[in-house]
C-alpha cells in the first residue's frame, strides 16, 4: 500500500501544476472573451459610465492582468467561481447542482463501455483471425465512426418515438412526486437511451484494445508453455492471454475520461439530461463565458481526479509498478 | 509485390478508398452538380425521399435540396477534417521535437503544458474557442487542432528521445550544425512516420467533432454542414426523420472509409516493416 502512496504522492504534486496551467489558459480564454463581468452585470441593472467605472474598480477590473490573474487564483483557491449572470447565482452552486447527473451517466456509460467492451474483446481475442474476430472487428469498426449525437437521435426514433419504450429526454419524470426505489427506477428508465448512447461508441474502444492486446499476448512464450502444460484452452484464453492484456485497458479507463465528458456535452443536449455537458451549451447559447470556463475547471479536476484513482487502482492490480520506488 | 498491390490485397482498404474516392468525387463536384447556394429554396417544404426525381433527396423544413444540401457539407467535412488534421499534426511534431531534443526544463515545460491540454476536455475547449472568437471556418480548425495535437506531440518526443543519440546527430554536432538546424532538418523528418500513422485517426476524430459543433450551432453559420443537417432535421425529428438520419449516414461512411483506409496503409507498413 505504501507503494500506491507513493505513487499517488507524485503524481499529485505534478497534478498541481498541469491544473496551474489549465488556470492560466482558462484566464486567457476569459480576458479575450468580449465585455467583461461588469457589461455582464449593466446588461441585466442598467448604470451609466460613472456606474461602469464604480464598479470595474470594485472589483479589481482595471488592475494589471498579473493582478487581475493573482485574484483570479486566490478566489479558485477558495473555491469561488465567480457568479453567472444567466442563472444570477454563484457558478460553484450551479455547477454542483449539475454534476451528480453527468457523473451518473458517465458512470453508466462507461461501466457499459468497460464491461461488454473487454467481454466482446475477450470473445474475438480468442481465436484471432477466426470469423467472429473479423465481424466483430469490422463490426466495431463501423460503431467507432458513428457520431455520437446522431446514435442517440436514432435511438430517440426507434425506442422513444417508434416504439415508446423509453422516455425521449430528462432525467426524471416531472412532477412525479416518486421517492425511493421507484425514483430511483424511473431515472434508470430514462437514463438507458443516453447511457447506451454514450456507451456504444467506447465499446467499441475497449473491444479492439482488448484484442490488439491479446493478439500481441498470444505469441509470447509463457502462453505457449501454458498450453504445453495441458491447460484447458479456457483457462489459457481467460487466466493468461487475457488478463494480461486488461492492463492497457486501465489506463484507458482514465484517459478516455475526458473524451467521454466531452461526449456528454452532444449526449446531454441530445436528451435534455441536466448535466455539465447541458450546461455548458446554455452557457455558451447565453455567452456566459465563466460559467463555461468555470465547467471546463471542474471537468479538468475531475478528469485529474479519475486519472489519480485509475493510477491507484493500477498500482494495486500490477505489482511491477513503482516496485523501484518503493525499495529506493 | 509493390506497396500499392499489397495495399489492395485487404477487402478492408479497398472498401475504405473507394468510400473515399467517392467523397473527394462528391465534394468536387458539388459546384458542378449544384451550382449556386445550396441554403436556397429549390422546392416545397419537407418533401421526402424519392418522390421527385428533380430532388432525389427531398428537402428540408424550409425546402432547400437535401442531395445538394449532403453533397456540399461534403465539402466542409473534408476541409475541415483534413485541415484540423493537417494543423495538428504538424503543431504536435514540432512541439515534440523541442521538448524531445532540447530536453530539460523546455521538456519539462512543454510536456507539462502537453499534460494540462489531455486534461481538459478537447470538445469543452473548441466549445469555448468557437464561441469566445466566432464561428468561422478557419476559427473551427483551430478550434479542433487546439485539442487534437497533444497526441502527435508525445508521439513525436518518444521518437525524437530515441533518434538523437544515433550517430548521424553527432555528427551534424561535430560539423557546427545550429541545434534548431539539427532538430528540424535532420531529427524531425526521421521522427515522422509514426506521427504520420496517428493521420487516420486525428481526420476521423476531426470530422466527428466538426459534425459535433455544428450540431450545437457552432459551426461557420455560411456554409452547409452534416453536423448542422442533422440538428436541422431535429425539430421535425418525429414527421420526418429522414431529414437527420441521411446525413448521418453520410457521417458514419466518411469516418469509416477514414478508418479502414488508414488501417490498410498501417498494415501495408508493418508488412514491409517485417520483411525487411
Amino acid at each position: 500500500m505504501s507503494r500506491a502512496l507513493t505513487l499517488l504522492r507524485r503524481r499529485l504534486v505534478g497534478s498541481i501544476f498541469v491544473l496551474l496551467i489549465v488556470v492560466i489558459g482558462t484566464f486567457l480564454l476569459l480576458e479575450a472573451a468580449p465585455g467583461d463581468a461588469v457589461d455582464a452585470y449593466i446588461v441585466s441593472t442598467g448604470g451609466d459610465a460613472g456606474m461602469i467605472e464604480l464598479l470595474r474598480h470594485r472589483w479589481g477590473l482595471d488592475q494589471s492582468e498579473l493582478t487581475r490573474l493573482a485574484n483570479y487564483l486566490w478566489a479558485l483557491l477558495h473555491l469561488d467561481l465567480g457568479q453567472s449572470v444567466t442563472f444570477s447565482r454563484p457558478i460553484r452552486d450551479v455547477i454542483t447542482e449539475r454534476l451528480p447527473n453527468t457523473l451518473l451517466l458517465m458512470g453508466s456509460a462507461t461501466a457499459l463501455s468497460f464491461g461488454l467492451g473487454s467481454v466482446l474483446g475477450i470473445y474475438a481475442g480468442a481465436r484471432p483471425g477466426s470469423v467472429r474476430d473479423r465481424f466483430l472487428s469490422i463490426g466495431s469498426l463501423a460503431v467507432y465512426a458513428i457520431p455520437g449525437f446522431w446514435l442517440g437521435l436514432v435511438l430517440i426514433i426507434v425506442f422513444a418515438v417508434d416504439l415508446r419504450w423509453f422516455p425521449i429526454g430528462g432525467i426524471e419524470s416531472i412532477a412525479s412526486a416518486r421517492t425511493g426505489l421507484d425514483r430511483a427506477g424511473d431515472i434508470a428508465r430514462h437514463l438507458v437511451l443516453p447511457v447506451s448512447a454514450l456507451g456504444f461508441i467506447y465499446l467499441a474502444l475497449y473491444l479492439r484494445m482488448m484484442r490488439a492486446g491479446m493478439a500481441e499476448v498470444w505469441r509470447q512464450d509463457f502462453v505457449l508453455a501454458a498450453r504445453a502444460r495441458g491447460l484447458s484452452r479456457r483457462r489459457v484464453v481467460l487466466a493468461h492471454v487475457a488478463r494480461n492484456a486488461l492492463l492497457p485497458l486501465v489506463t484507458m479507463l482514465g484517459l478516455q475520461s475526458a473524451q467521454m465528458l466531452g461526449g456528454s456535452v452532444v449526449i446531454e443536449s441530445v436528451f435534455s439530461v441536466p448535466g455539465l455537458g447541458r450546461l455548458a451549451q446554455e452557457a455558451v447559447a447565453a455567452r456566459d463565458t465563466p460559467l463555461l470556463l468555470g465547467i471546463i475547471l471542474v471537468s479538468a479536476v475531475l478528469v485529474v481526479i479519475i486519472n489519480l484513482l485509475v493510477d491507484i487502482a493500477y498500482a494495486v492490480l500490477d505489482p511491477r509498478v513503482g516496485a523501484n520506488e518503493a525499495g529506493a | 509485390m509493390n506497396p500499392l498491390r499489397r495495399f489492395l490485397r485487404t477487402p478492408e482498404a479497398i472498401a475504405g478508398i473507394v468510400i473515399l474516392a467517392a467523397l473527394f468525387a462528391v465534394a468536387l463536384a458539388a459546384p458542378l452538380f449544384f451550382p449556386g447556394d445550396p441554403q436556397a429554396i429549390a422546392g416545397p417544404a419537407l418533401l421526402p425521399p424519392f418522390q421527385d426525381w428533380s430532388l432525389p433527396l427531398g428537402t428540408d423544413r424550409l425546402g432547400r435540396d437535401m442531395l445538394a444540401e449532403l453533397f456540399h457539407g461534403a465539402r466542409t467535412s473534408l476541409a475541415v477534417g483534413l485541415a484540423a488534421a493537417a494543423a495538428a499534426l504538424a503543431v504536435g511534431a514540432v512541439i515534440g521535437t523541442l521538448a524531445g531534443f532540447a530536453g530539460g526544463l523546455i521538456d519539462e515545460v512543454l510536456m507539462r503544458i502537453t499534460d494540462a491540454f489531455q486534461t481538459v476536455p478537447a470538445f469543452l475547449l473548441a466549445l469555448a474557442f468557437v464561441s469566445i472568437v466566432g464561428p468561422s471556418l478557419g476559427v473551427v480548425v483551430a478550434a479542433i487542432a487546439l485539442g487534437a495535437w497533444t497526441g502527435p506531440a508525445r508521439v513525436a518526443r518518444a521518437e525524437v528521445l530515441s533518434i538523437r543519440e544515433r550517430d548521424f546527430v553527432a555528427g551534424a554536432r561535430v560539423i557546427g550544425m545550429h541545434p534548431l538546424e539539427i532538430a528540424f532538418r535532420e531529427v524531425l523528418p526521421n521522427a515522422l512516420p509514426p506521427v504520420l500513422a496517428l493521420s487516420s485517426v486525428i481526420v476521423a476524430a476531426a470530422i466527428l467533432t466538426e459534425a459535433a459543433l455544428s450540431f450545437l450551432g457552432l459551426g461557420d453559420p455560411n456554409r452547409v454542414t452534416w453536423g448542422g443537417m442533422i440538428a436541422e432535421g431535429r425539430a421535425v425529428l418525429r414527421t420526418a426523420p429522414f431529414l437527420s438520419i441521411v446525413p448521418g449516414i453520410a457521417l458514419v461512411l466518411t469516418v469509416l472509409g477514414v478508418y479502414l483506409a488508414g488501417e490498410g496503409v498501417v498494415e501495408t507498413t508493418a508488412v514491409r516493416r517485417g520483411l525487411s
